[in-house]
């Protein structure tokens, strides 16, 4: 067995016999569910999003299985329909929308502002409570026989063929979505007003910065998704036409409205990918983020811009033209921003002592994947081979390469760096590195045959398909084997370390960064005295020259 | 923000609510009320490509009724003001960006 050492004394003195922090501080199922604490609320939240990514992937697993050979021999086309409309639906709604900013927003976010919790914090747990009932609406979808739309819910056949559970699912969405404003809300309420002394705009952390962009995309965005499923139950059950072409109104029009929620709805899930990469890389290389000011107001700049492109999901739809050559060039224009983020970040390491703990391996895959993943992007954005490759498996290589590749690797890196400070234990490093390997393995043979058996034809929503495409089609699957294996040992190691973990004392990784500066796990209000910042974000030189005095003083 | 404390650690310390007079609420009702008869009365006459116009106006001037008064916008700090510009600006995105594709489709094609 391992024995626990205690690395460093904690920055500030817990009481001389048991140390209260926020997991000791009540006990009993209530003191969790009626909890206005951000930090259990996080806690709550991680269980919750573990649980659908689970059945989102064990869901993926069953399509990849289906997919291991060109005959539909193991599901009838019915059921694939149903089982890629539910992965989707359960990632994106109930899962990747939700787990950076409620999970390590809510826990770091405050601290990081120095605050004692985030400006509502009912509205927190509300938040929690209505997302659990939409979520609620998707479980017993998937339990009473699923939805077949495709998780974008299209018209005509949403609200006129489909003769599967839409009402109730479209309904769950709808639901989730003011989950997600109210986190939003309170994000932005709280970044404005609850800094601590000192905590200046430009002294934020980045992190700060991209869940604020990520809380305005949210709460401009989301409402529109809800008035458009709203429009689409009421046309499914009164008839009313809004989108029934025989009624007077236009199925393109869902398409404009569903896309004007849902590509900002991309950069709700990516930009908090970037708020955690942000801290991770400031912290392995000991450095001030290159060009923090240009990183910030990407941020705001991808926040602006994502509203500008959602048409380039139309390009065959049969939009105008010359409205299309508009949304490509605009398209293009949104990987500026993400650009400059990859080159900084990139910029950062160079010349640094890096350090290669588990979190930074996460962050080197998630720099080349995302750019892999924003590229192909730029070619989706280009008329020309949209029409070539559009709903063909290029299309779902280019989202998984951001949507997997960049933020479930983000979502990855911020658990471990974060575990510690979170549980007050270290998650054990190497298995955390093997594992970290298996998902970068797993994900690109998952993944990359899927752009080669995208570009030669392979369309993407069926069970069969042509006997050219299997031997790229069993790479995919092996691939996602080993994703698999590299999703669950996180799993079992890290509730393993809850009880064997070595103790994590105060600052593990030496970090800056008011999180690091109390202790772990931080007590229920935080700090004890109100933080007075006086020092720059990730202002390592400072940092590090302090720390040798004190040692020797 | 030139009235918030930008440190507050609490929030709900914001500047003093102007108490509107019960008089104030019931006079905006009273107008949305007679708003609402005329939406009403203008549907049933036929001013032809008018009708539509006419009920967007009137229903335009409710919302901003509603907006100002009944949620205190009028009384507001700046802040309130750049987030209830800004939506509706995010709302003239909407619609710019989705008729440039409904006003261009009939648009020859060389
Ligand atoms: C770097 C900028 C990006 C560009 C230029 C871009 C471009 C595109 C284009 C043109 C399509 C439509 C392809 C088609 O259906 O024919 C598309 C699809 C998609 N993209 Fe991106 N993308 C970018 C970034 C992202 C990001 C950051 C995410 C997610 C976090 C993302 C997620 C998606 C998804 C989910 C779809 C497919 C949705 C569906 O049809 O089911 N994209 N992208
Ligand atoms: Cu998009």
């Amino acid at each position: 067995m391992t024995t626990t050492t205690i690395d460093d004394a904690p920055f500030i003195e817990p009481s001389a016999t048991a140390p209260r922090n926020y997991l000791n501080d009540e006990y009993g199922v209530l003191s969790w569910l009626l909890t206005r604490d951000h930090k259990r609320i996080a806690v709550l939240y991680a269980i919750s999003v573990t649980v659908f990514f689970m059945v989102g992937g064990i869901i993926a697993f069953m399509m990849r299985l289906e997919l291991l050979t060109p005959e539909g021999d193991l599901f009838t086309s019915d059921t694939y329909n149903k089982l890629f409309t539910l992965h989707g639906i359960v990632m994106i709604f109930f899962f990747l929308i939700p787990a950076i900013p409620a999970v390590l927003g809510n826990f770091i976010l405050p601290i990081m502002l120095g605050a004692k919790d985030l400006a509502f914090p009912k509205i927190n747990l509300l938040s929690w409570y209505i997302y659990m009932i939409g979520g609620s609406f998707g479980i017993y979808v998937i339990i009473t026989g699923g939805v077949d739309t495709g998780w974008t819910f299209y018209t005509p056949f949403s609200t006129q063929y489909s003769n599967t559970h839409v009402f109730a699912v479209t309904l769950g969405a709808f639901i989730t979505g003011f989950s997600s404003i109210l986190t939003g809300l309170n994000f932005l309420v709280t970044i404005h007003r609850m800094r601590a002394p000192g905590l200046t705009w430009f002294r934020l952390p980045l992190f700060v910065w991209s869940m604020y962009a990520t809380s305005v995309v949210i709460m401009l965005a989301t409402p529109v998704l809800a008035i458009t499923l709203v429009l689409l139950m009421v046309e499914r059950t009164l008839h009313v036409g809004i989108f029934d072409p025989a009624l007077g109104g236009d199925p393109v029009l869902y398409q404009h409205m569903f896309w004007f929620y849902s590509h900002p709805a991309v950069y709700i899930m990516i930009l908090p990918g970037m708020a955690v990469i942000s801290e991770c890389v400031a912290a392995f290389t000991r450095k001030k983020i290159f060009g923090y000011k240009f990183v910030a107001f990407s941020s705001l700049a991808i926040a602006f811009l994502g509203f500008l492109v959602w048409a380039h999901h139309l390009f065959v739809a049969g939009i105008s033209i010359y409205s299309a050559m508009v949304f490509s060039f605009l398209s293009m224009i949104v990987a500026v921003p993400s650009a400059i983020k990859v080159f900084n970040w990139t910029a950062t390491m160079y010349r640094a002592s890096v350090s290669w703990q588990t979190p930074m391996l996460y962050v080197l895959g998630f720099i080349g994947l995302f750019t892999i993943g924003g590229v192909t992007g730029l070619f989706l954005a280009a008329l020309g081979i949209d029409v070539h490759v559009h709903d063909s498996y290029f299309v779902v290589a280019h989202f998984h390469y951001i949507m997997v590749g960049g933020t479930i690797m983000a979502y990855l890196a911020g658990i471990h760096y974060w575990w510690p400070k979170i549980t007050g234990r270290m998650y054990p490093e190497w298995w955390a590195r093997l594992s970290a390997l298996l998902v970068f393995v797993g994900f690109n043979l998952t993944f990359f045959p899927q752009f080669l058996v995208g570009y030669v034809g392979m369309p993407r929503r069926y069970h069969a398909y042509a006997p050219e495409f299997q031997v790229l089609n069993v790479l995919s699957t092996a691939g996602a084997t080993i994703l698999a294996a590299g999703y669950l040992l996180p799993m079992i190691y890290l509730f393993w370390s809850l009880k064997f973990g070595r103790k994590a004392g105060t600052n593990p990784w030496g970090a800056v960064g008011l999180e690091w500066a109390t202790s772990s796990p931080p007590p229920k209000e935080n700090f004890h005295e109100t933080p007075v910042v006086t020092w720059e974000a990730y202002d390592y030189p400072a940092f590090l020259k302090a720390m040798r005095e004190t040692q020797h003083g | 923000m030139a009235h918030a404390p930008d440190h507050a650690d609490h929030v709900g310390h914001g500047p003093a609510h102007h108490r509107a007079p019960i008089g104030m609420y019931l006079a905006v009702f009273v107008a949305l009320m007679v708003f609402t008869v005329l939406t009403v009365a203008a549907s049933r006459v036929n001013l032809h490509q008018w009708n539509t116009p006419i009920a967007l106006a009137i229903a335009v001037i409710k919302a901003t009724l509603v907006i100002l008064w009944f949620m205190h916008v009028i009384h507001s700090p700046r802040m309130t003001w750049i987030v209830v510009i800004s939506s509706f600006l995010w709302l003239g995105v909407l619609f710019v960006l989705t008729f440039s594709d409904y006003l261009t489709r009939g648009w020859p094609i060389y």
